[in-house]
């Protein structure tokens, strides 16, 4: 766990979640510091999106506690869990901007939802946050006309409307230009920094993650596999850190899928019964 | 036969697992009324586009339906030498059973498929999850006022929709058949009643509003995220709403004129 002296903003404790039978987190602790980028990775389908939906409180543990500021976020009611969400942005993979509203718009919607601003402040507010993210000459574009990148860049806009505390990026560099990627690693940096917030990246492109975050998390198999600041996740010498960060393509995590001997399987002739 | 009850089973407790979230959706829907009652742009949009962008297709099939019972009533009366009383057939099956009933199935395949696609790709792309994480309740903001707008539009559409066929009717009978245009008019004065046809006639369309509203949602609000399941639950809106609406027609039709 990353050492500081102020209490953790989100602390994770014994984590358990399954869906069906496939188990997804079993007893994982994490603790995500105040006004550092802390970055979670590990490899496709280790449950990296849903982590970040256990926080917002869009899904429940089966077992384990997850405190963000202080609260229990699965013992909270519907309003005070409303409130604390009011407190947290979200950037989903998709960017999830409402497609019947233009760039202005889906800035502007939850200062509409949430306040009583009059329409100057309001306006002034959104072309500020869109200003951040340099797409302010872009405000009448309907969100069928942007590029996946500048998708993403509103809803970061969209994200720090409310002036939140902490901001959680699912996935942002999936699918990105080298630029738009440079843009993206630019902004999360500079925004956490001059906004004083807190921010969980969730990603699995290794070389952009490690270069803005302040400590990595490892996930794999259910549990985090390795921890620590950048640094010392160099020098980690275990195999399965190993393999993730190097992009190797055998190791813990093997190449093949899990079968049966393949001179055996070769052999047998017809598929499961079909001639 | 072990293997086809445990089918039964399974499938009567998937149905009654839907039918119980659908209810559990519609009491949330309606618990979200309120809130749609004080920010009354939403809910005019909504109307707008529920039943304002539905004018067309009402108006033109009300305008046929008025013409094709125009044609048809007068073919059997001029056997009787009835004709005159063309203006009560065409009026009363118009506000009795056609307009709500032919409304609401057209309401069903115009405003309630698109409903469903609608939710079920907002959804699809994550816009209902992300409105959560910005603490927006996307059943009070997008679901009760499309429910609403549903309601109000549907009696209004069906009120639409038989005017505008006695309308077609009277083209057809006084225009095109030569029944008096007097005896028309005066017949459908006569014989509609304000209580017994019309009010009934308003009774039904709220009913098919509310649950050709509430189907439309609440498939789209419980489709799978994919396209296929869009546009699955899609389909499912357009036949369950036709389904319920013919159905509950012939309990209303019972209890309202079942008597005379």
């Amino acid at each position: 766990m990353p050492q500081s002296d102020t209490p953790p903003l989100v602390e994770i404790r014994g984590l358990r979640f399954s869906r069906g039978s496939r188990m997804i987190f079993d007893g994982v602790d994490l603790d995500i510091p105040r006004g550092k980028i802390t970055a979670i990775m590990g490899p496709s389908g280790t449950g990296k999106t849903t982590l970040l939906k256990l926080i917002g409180g869009q899904l429940r543990p089966q077992a384990g506690s997850i405190r963000v500021d202080g609260k229990e976020v699965h013992k909270l009611s519907r309003d005070r869990l409303y409130a604390l969400r009011k407190q947290m942005g979200l950037l989903f993979q998709s960017g999830a901007l409402l497609t019947d509203l233009d760039v202005f718009e889906n800035v502007a919607f939850p200062l509409r939802e949430h306040t009583d601003l009059p329409e100057t402040m309001l306006r002034d507010l959104v072309l500020m946050k869109l200003q951040a993210v340099g797409l302010r000459g872009a405000r009448h574009l309907m969100p069928s006309e942007l590029s996946g990148g500048m998708a993403r860049r509103v809803a970061l806009a969209r994200a720090i409307a409310l002036d939140p505390m902490m901001i959680m990026y699912d996935e942002p560099f999936t699918g990105q230009d080298p630029i738009s990627m440079g843009v993206l690693v630019k902004l999360i940096r500079q925004l956490n920094d001059a906004l004083g917030l807190s921010s969980i990246v969730v990603s699995h492109d290794v070389a952009e993650t490690v270069a803005i975050s302040d400590y990595v998390y490892l996930l794999s198999g259910g549990k985090v596999v390795a921890h620590g600041t950048p640094d010392e996740l160099g020098g980690d010498q275990s195999e399965w850190a190993r393999q993730f960060l190097e992009g190797l393509p055998d190791g813990p995590v093997p190449f093949h899928y899990q079968a049966r001997d393949f001179a055996e399987d070769l052999m047998a002739g017809t598929e499961g019964g079909r001639e | 036969m072990l293997d086809g009850l445990q089918r039964l089973g399974q499938a009567g407790l998937r149905f009654f697992e839907r039918l119980g979230r659908g209810h559990i959706l519609f009491y949330y829907i309606l618990a979200g009324i309120p809130s749609v009652l004080v920010r009354p742009r939403l809910l005019l949009q909504q109307v707008y586009s529920v039943g304002v962008l539905s004018l067309l297709i009402i108006v033109v099939s009300g305008l046929f339906v008025g013409m094709v019972l125009g044609l048809q009533g007068y073919n059997t009366l001029v056997d009787f030498g009835a004709e005159e009383s063309l203006g009560t057939v065409v009026a009363l099956s118009l506000v009795r059973e056609l307009g709500p009933v032919v409304t609401a199935l057209l309401f069903a395949g115009r405003a309630g498929s698109a409903l469903t696609a609608e939710i079920g790709l907002m959804k699809a792309t994550e816009q209902l999850s992300g409105m959560e994480m910005m603490a927006v309740d996307p059943i009070k903001r997008v679901l009760s006022p499309r429910f609403l707008a549903g309601f109000i539009s549907m009696p209004l559409l069906a009120a639409i929709f038989s005017a505008v066929g006695v309308m077609g009717g009277y083209f057809v009978g006084v225009g095109l058949l030569g029944v008096d245009e007097g005896a028309y008019w005066s017949q459908i004065q006569a014989s509609v009643d304000f209580d017994d046809d019309i009010i009934n006639g308003v009774i039904k369309s709220l009913v098919f509003g509310v649950v050709a509203g509430w189907i439309a949602i609440y498939e789209g609000y419980d489709a799978i995220p994919t396209s296929e399941g869009v546009s699955r639950a899609t389909t499912r809106t357009v036949v369950h709403t036709s389904l319920a609406v013919l159905g509950l027609d012939f309990i209303l039709t019972a209890l309202m004129f079942g008597e005379n």
